[in-house]
């Protein structure tokens, strides 16, 4: 603080306490909507919780929304769960492997393995959706969990984490490691994995966000209803001719599909934080 | 930069870089370069047959009036997100550098939206422009405005802008709260002493030494703009009323999987593929001087 200011600061709480009402207002009136029932917010605004709220989660975990196919949205989230998962754990394996083999040998083909994982970084699922969407048919993956996210998993942020986070480790931990006789795989898991925890745990925040948000991708390797995913299982309830608009079944949908990666933010926000600034770089 | 100590062996780093380079190669360097190679077809009614036909697709495309509008639609809709997202994160950044008290509070419910998946964003948005029902329109309503996002074209690009720009304010606050905090204290105590008031500090210091965050912002937001945010034109907007909110994202994925118009779809993809590459290098290019800055 530059100086003492008594009327900037009240207008500095004013704007943040808007900028809060900005961020929280679509959520509160999402979850004020879904304690209530159908009729009740036909054609007004509810402004305070309503009574349903038990009834009206219970009915969307169990059934989903009737007249929209039915899902169940228990399922769609156990489904959301194991794609942001497999997201998460593939993504991390297959990039810590390749930066370790990219930073800690030689090997002639080096270089080229460098620049290929690169070009991922240009080549975002919406822009060669269709000719994916032809490999993953072939492959007999569609409606399948390993479709929904190897597709995803190569991504040349977390190598890039990785490489340099190890080129950062001193190298005298690499030379002792060999005086001592350890192999490059005794080193890798004693010394580096132990040494990569906060990334670990940084990546795993923002990839799993990543993974749970995923939203073309499973809309359209999907076909069967049992393979659907939240996010995209919100869509399909918006678009129903039903006698009532049930907003409250799918306000309740809404706020179970931003549940888990709203706390996973709240519970490791230091790590998330980090996470965001760290995979920029 | 390279390491001095490495380790020797002949096999062990092809076999761990491995997973990656054959993901790769499987899911991104054969579909590119299929959606290169169909970009030069085209297919027969029935998909029997097809023929090359080198550029036709292209120039098609930039010929074809719809496509130019989908342009125009998505640069209307990428500038403003940026615009309306960079100017509020920055407010609200400022502001949470300043304050003392209750700081953790504030910061931590501004990282809440980026948790929120673009099309879940998009449909709380959504609701509350409800015509009918939603708390937005109904004010708008008895303020002598109506809304109807379904049939008027204007306000469902401005729905779209607003849910895709709020879910974009946490990860802009982030990086212009950290750039704010990088601001050497001195400086601003020094252009205090000499009689600068808040708002010329912040226009004369602050607001062109935190300029490279700034341009490094603008690229990331207008590549989530353009490629991101397809789950929020697809839930709300459907890229209508007359395809008024059609994006170039959409638009691939319509003419693709709905239209079924292989050639045309591919052409547009590597179009997208051009734009990619050329943010990713200046991004890039643009970083490597952050670095030396």
């Amino acid at each position: 603080m530059v100086e003492n200011r008594p009327w900037l600061n009240v207008l500095t709480h004013l704007l943040l306490i808007l900028g809060i009402i900005v961020v929280i207002f679509p959520i509160y009136i999402a979850l004020v909507t879904s304690t209530h029932e159908a009729e009740d917010i036909l054609t007004t605004v509810q402004p305070w919780f309503g009574s349903e709220m038990l009834e009206n989660y219970g009915t969307v975990l169990q059934k989903g929304k009737v007249n929209a196919s039915g899902i169940p949205v228990g399922m769609m989230m156990w489904n959301s769960l194991i794609m942001a998962l497999g997201i998460v754990f593939g993504k991390i394996t297959i990039s810590i492997l390749s930066a370790f083999a990219i930073v800690y040998f030689r090997f002639p083909l080096r270089k080229l393995c460098f620049w290929t994982i690169f070009l991922t970084l240009m080549l975002p699922v919406e822009v060669r959706i269709l000719p994916t969407y032809a490999v993953v048919a072939n492959l007999g993956l569609l409606n399948s969990y390993a479709g929904l996210t190897l597709p995803l998993i190569a991504s040349a942020t977390a190598t890039f984490l990785f490489r340099q986070f190890f080129m950062t480790v001193p190298e005298e931990l690499a030379e002792a490691a060999r005086v001592d006789g350890a192999g490059p795989m005794k080193f890798f898991f004693d010394i580096l994995l132990p040494l990569s925890r906060t990334n670990l745990a940084a990546l795993f925040v923002i990839l799993f966000i990543y993974g749970w948000n995923q939203y073309l991708w499973p809309l359209i390797i999907t076909t069967d209803e049992s393979m659907t995913t939240i996010v995209m299982g919100i869509q399909r309830m918006l678009y129903v001719a039903d006698a009532i608009p049930e907003w409250n079944i799918t306000m309740a949908t809404a706020i179970l599909a931003m549940l888990p990666p709203l706390l996973v933010v709240i519970v490791m926000q230091r790590q998330f934080v980090k996470g965001l600034v760290e995979t920029e770089k | 930069m390279e390491k001095r100590c490495t380790f020797n062996n002949m096999w062990l780093p092809y076999f761990l870089v491995a997973p990656q380079i054959i993901i790769t190669f499987i899911f991104f360097l054969w579909p590119a370069s299929q959606a290169l190679y169909q970009s030069f077809l085209i297919e027969d009614a029935f998909g029997l047959s097809s023929e090359f036909v080198w550029f036709e697709n292209f120039e098609e495309l930039f010929s074809d009036p719809l496509y130019l509008d989908s342009f125009y639609t998505t640069v209307i809709f990428s500038v403003s997100t940026t615009f309306l997202s960079l100017s509020l994160s920055l407010l609200f950044a400022v502001m949470a550098d300043r304050v003392i008290k209750g700081e953790m509070a504030y910061k931590s419910i501004l990282l809440w939206p980026y948790a929120v998946a673009p099309a879940v964003a998009g449909v709380l948005w959504m609701f509350m422009f409800n015509p009918g029902n939603g708390i937005l329109a109904l004010t708008l309503q008895s303020l002598g405005y109506e809304w109807n996002h379904v049939l008027r074209g204007g306000q469902a690009m401005m729905l779209v802008i607003i849910a895709a720009a709020w879910k974009q304010i946490s990860y802009n606050f982030i990086f212009f709260l950290a750039g704010l905090q990088s601001i050497p204290k001195s400086m601003l105590e020094a252009s205090a002493i000499d009689g600068a008031g808040p708002v010329k500090r912040f226009w004369t210091i602050v607001f062109p030494l935190i300029s490279p965050t700034t341009f490094f912002l603008i690229v990331v937001n207008v590549v989530y703009a353009f490629f991101e945010t397809f789950g929020i034109i697809h839930a709300v907007t459907q890229g209508g009323p007359y395809k008024s909110t059609e994006i170039l994202v959409y638009k691939v994925y319509n003419d693709g999987f709905v239209g079924l118009d292989l050639g045309g779809s591919s052409a547009q993809s590597v179009i997208l593929m051009i734009i990619v590459v050329l943010l990713t290098v200046f991004q890039f290019r643009y970083i490597e001087r952050r670095v030396q800055y």
